[in-house]
């Protein structure tokens, strides 16, 4: 009796082991191949300071990226998100030129709740063209890319913009430069934000409600969830990160310009599904995301210090590996 | 079993079944089933839902294989090649589902995969001339050059079969092609058949409509739980003698004793003259503690009905009453607030997700009791879990299992646990038991029973007769989108059902 008790717990955690999602373990997995590859090319790679270093830069795709997947994982996909870096950035800075508020504190401030509902607006605007107007995502995306991009352009007559009043610059400087208890600001707002976001697609109704549309809309249309409200509030949250991200992006250089953000979009889509997240949705992984877009900048940064490819040809490299992890996805999948 | 001799279309054997027998994963569908087509006659191929017929005519035309027996052509045992491909051999299926590209035209659906070219370049001309000819012969005014988009259905029916006869067809499978037309369009179709068997050609014509049956063929062949009953010469049958050969059964110790209901219950459910694009003008009361069937042939607009009622759909006229209260139209979840659920019978793509695990399926429909302010309890959910698979006997060897590769019965029993996560007091539930074993049918058929015992109202919409007899103490029989019977006690026969479900009678709905 005792004895098949024991077969049985010992049976239930073999299959337990072997049920382990591949898809979940592969992004971090990849990443300590990567950790230990860079380590051989420079021995300088593997320093915490320059491992910070390229975490805090990694920041602006981490959170865009972690948008995406509520995005993607609800069977959706935002293209503009680059193009909205850019116009939410702009808007901001050209906010804070204007002058309508004297005190610097103040105008911060009201500057950083202007991005907020920018980037939440654009995001509503995409969800609603997307849903309402039934336009498949790709397209509807697509057009306000260029919308967005269009009117940076637009904005900035083909030049920059440039943050003027060097009171703002001084007390916004530390937003992306300073720290908190050693740790860079950018790093702290990733975590902050990733575990947010870990709350809301795993511990909350609307992130149960995300996966079940992502994963099949008509058993969520049956069991009576507004199908259309969650995809749109989707994008908002995607929104809402690319604002966050143009908050962290606006001190760092005090100015925007029409390149900004160009392939963002190709980085963030691309540390989605490196970190595991299905690309026809239903599945999100919001610290494989986190893990993707370390992934990326770490490729980069080896790129940088190894010298033997040139760092020129980082869009490519890029490009690859969305196609390789494509392709190991699906052969996990296949196996499984 | 004989071979007849006598009757119509008196050629020689084209294609036979000779002891064919078919399974799924393990499960048998037919059984030693025998089968013959001769030349120039057109055969009736009979029986109820799941009788069968459909898998007989995949097999006769290459689409399946059969598990054992064998199929002769021109009294060559043969191995029909699959996809298709058998057209090649005259043998051409037309789908219940019009198999047409629609932005294509009537002459390139007609060549379509088989283009007549000429130095390498598309003959146009030819093909038009040939698709033109074709259709003449038909007698179908049908434009060669027009759209398949702009056909009306029945022109669309009369491509399908110029399609046919352009690859020189010797063998047509119809399977219900009269389900979609007016009865003017059924005519004519049947005009042009005849004129086609008296050429020679073959048709084998799987039908609900005994009357149609009757008009049309020469041979009626019946099936009845993958089992050959009778093949017969039309003639010599009635309609009424086809319905019997096709019942007749009895009916097992499946199902719980039927508790009649108090005719002085109150009314929890009223629907009032509801139409949707199909359904017309239903109406109907549902009591208490009841258990209300649905019967009808597929196709007669019962889940269409059930779904305007659950808000799944929109009505475009009539209202849905519960307990006083209106029901908005198109609203799910107001209608799972206001104490109506319902289960679909697509459980694979419309009721779980199948890869997600139990307790994600399960609490999907009712996340507002597991925590407030949209928190999650997993704590919560686990209990649900731990309750439902006590109280539906959910039997898996890992609680983390995805959905997806749970048995069909396991999973049957999950979504029905799903739907009454919501606490519902009346139930739809379409289709309980499709697809699953008699074992786990019998305990579907307890849960519901016991379900009614504690004073909730169930609907059942099923097309397996013996199901709706077996549990339901009242039951509405639906044909092209209205009830055309309601039968109580004794009435509630197969025999009866089928005659209201064929259209043999007609009484205004109760």
């Amino acid at each position: 009796m005792d004895t098949s008790v024991n077969e049985e717990t010992r049976d239930e955690r073999r299959r337990n082991w072997r049920d382990i999602d591949l898809r979940a373990v592969a992004p971090f997995a990849a990443l300590i191949l990567l950790l230990i590859l860079g380590a051989l090319v420079n021995p300088n790679f593997i320093g915490l300071n320059n491992l910070a270093n390229v975490a805090t830069r990694s920041a602006f795709i981490a959170i865009i990226a972690i948008g995406a997947t509520f995005v993607i994982s609800s069977g959706d996909l935002d293209l503009s998100v680059g193009a909205m870096v850019a116009f939410v950035a702009s808007l901001m800075i050209l906010f804070m030129n204007s002058g309508v508020i004297a005190d610097p504190a103040l105008m911060l401030t009201a500057a950083v709740l202007f991005a907020v509902v920018a980037g939440s607006l654009c995001g509503l605007a995409n969800g609603l063209i997307t849903t309402v107007g039934r336009i498949e995502p790709f397209i509807a995306t697509l057009g306000t890319m260029g919308i967005y991009r269009g009117l940076t352009t637009w904005l900035s007559q083909g030049g920059a913009i440039t943050l003027k009043d060097p009171a703002l610059q001084e007390i916004y400087r530390p937003a992306y430069f300073g720290s908190i208890l050693g740790i860079p600001v950018p790093i702290v707002v990733i975590l902050a934000v990733t575990c947010v976001a870990a709350f809301i697609l795993y511990r909350t109704r609307y992130g149960r409600h995300v996966v079940a549309v992502g994963s099949n809309a008509d058993v969520a249309r049956y069991s009576g969830i507004p199908v259309n409200r969650v995809r749109t509030i989707a994008f908002v949250i995607q929104g809402l990160c690319v604002a966050i991200a143009v908050l962290l992006y606006v001190p760092r250089l005090g100015s925007t310009s029409a390149t900004t953000g160009i392939l963002w979009e190709l980085q963030a889509i691309t540390a989605v599904v490196v970190g595991g997240t299905a690309l026809k949705g239903g599945a999100g992984r919001v610290w494989g995301t986190i893990c993707g877009a370390f992934i990326l900048e770490l490729v980069g940064n080896i790129m940088l210090l190894s010298n033997f490819i040139s760092e020129y040809l980082i869009g490519a490299i890029q490009g690859t590996i969305i196609i390789v992890a494509m392709l190991v996805q699906r052969s996990l999948v296949r196996k499984s | 079993m004989s071979s007849q001799t006598s009757g119509a279309g008196d050629g020689a054997v084209v294609l036979s079944a000779r002891r064919i027998s078919k399974s799924f994963n393990g499960v048998q569908v037919l059984f030693s089933v025998d089968f013959d087509l001769r030349a120039g006659e057109i055969h009736a191929l009979m029986g109820e839902n799941g009788a069968g017929k459909s898998t007989l005519v995949k097999i006769l035309s290459g689409f399946e294989q059969p598990t054992s027996g064998e199929i002769t052509l021109d009294g060559h045992a043969v191995t029909l090649p699959p996809n298709g491909a058998a057209e090649a051999l005259g043998i051409v299926i037309i789908h219940q589902e019009f198999n047409l590209a629609e932005h294509l035209t009537v002459t390139e659906s007609l060549f379509l995969g088989r283009e007549v070219t000429r130095f390498g370049v598309l003959d146009r001309k030819f093909m038009r001339a040939e698709t033109r000819r074709v259709l003449d012969l038909l007698g179908s005014h049908v434009d060669e050059n027009a759209m398949i988009s702009s056909l009306s259905i029945a022109d669309k029916q009369m491509v399908e079969i110029a399609k046919a006869i352009s690859r020189d067809a010797r063998v047509v499978f119809m399977d219900e092609p009269t389900a979609v037309l007016s009865r003017e369009e059924t005519n004519f179709l049947f005009k042009q058949v005849r004129k086609l068997r008296d050429q020679g050609t073959s048709f084998v014509f799987v039908s609900h409509k005994l009357d149609e049956v009757m008009e049309l063929t020469d041979r009626v062949t019946v099936l009845r739980d993958g089992q050959w009953i009778k093949t017969s010469p039309t003639s010599i049958l009635d309609g009424e003698s086809i319905a019997q050969l096709m019942v007749g059964r009895e009916l097992s110790k499946l199902y719980p004793a039927k508790r009649e209901p108090n005719v002085d219950e109150e009314i929890v459910l009223s629907v009032d003259a509801l139409s949707t694009g199909y359904v017309k003008d239903v109406t109907f009361n549902v009591r208490k503690g009841e258990i209300l069937g649905f019967s009808g042939m597929i196709g007669s607009g019962r889940t269409e009905l059930m779904e305007a009622i659950a808000g799944l759909r929109s009505r475009a006229s009539g209202e849905v009453i519960i307990r006083g209260a209106t029901v908005p139209s198109g609203d799910v979840h107001a209608a799972n607030r206001q104490g109506l659920a319902y289960m679909t019978k697509d459980r694979k793509s419309k009721g779980l997700l199948l890869n997600s695990r139990m307790t994600a399926n399960l609490t999907l429909q009712s996340l507002e009791n597991h925590g407030k302010l949209g928190y999650l309890s997993p704590a919560s959910e686990a209990q649900a879990l731990e309750r439902a698979r006590r109280r539906f006997d959910i039997r898996v060897r890992d609680g983390n299992v995805v959905a997806g590769r749970m048995s069909g019965g396991n999973q049957q029993k999950l979504l029905l646990a799903k739907v009454m996560e919501t606490e519902p007091e009346i139930i739809i539930i379409d289709e309980p038991t499709r697809g699953i074993d008699v074992g786990t049918k019998q305990q579907i058929y307890h849960f519901i029973s016991a379900l009614a015992r504690d004073g909730r109202s169930i609907i059942v919409v099923s097309s397996e007769m013996p199901e709706v007899i077996g549990l339901c103490t009242r039951v509405a029989v639906m044909r092209e989108g209205r009830i055309v019977g309601m039968l109580e006690g004794d009435e509630i026969s197969e025999q009866e059902i089928m005659r209201y479900a064929a259209g043999l009678k007609k009484k205004a709905a109760a």
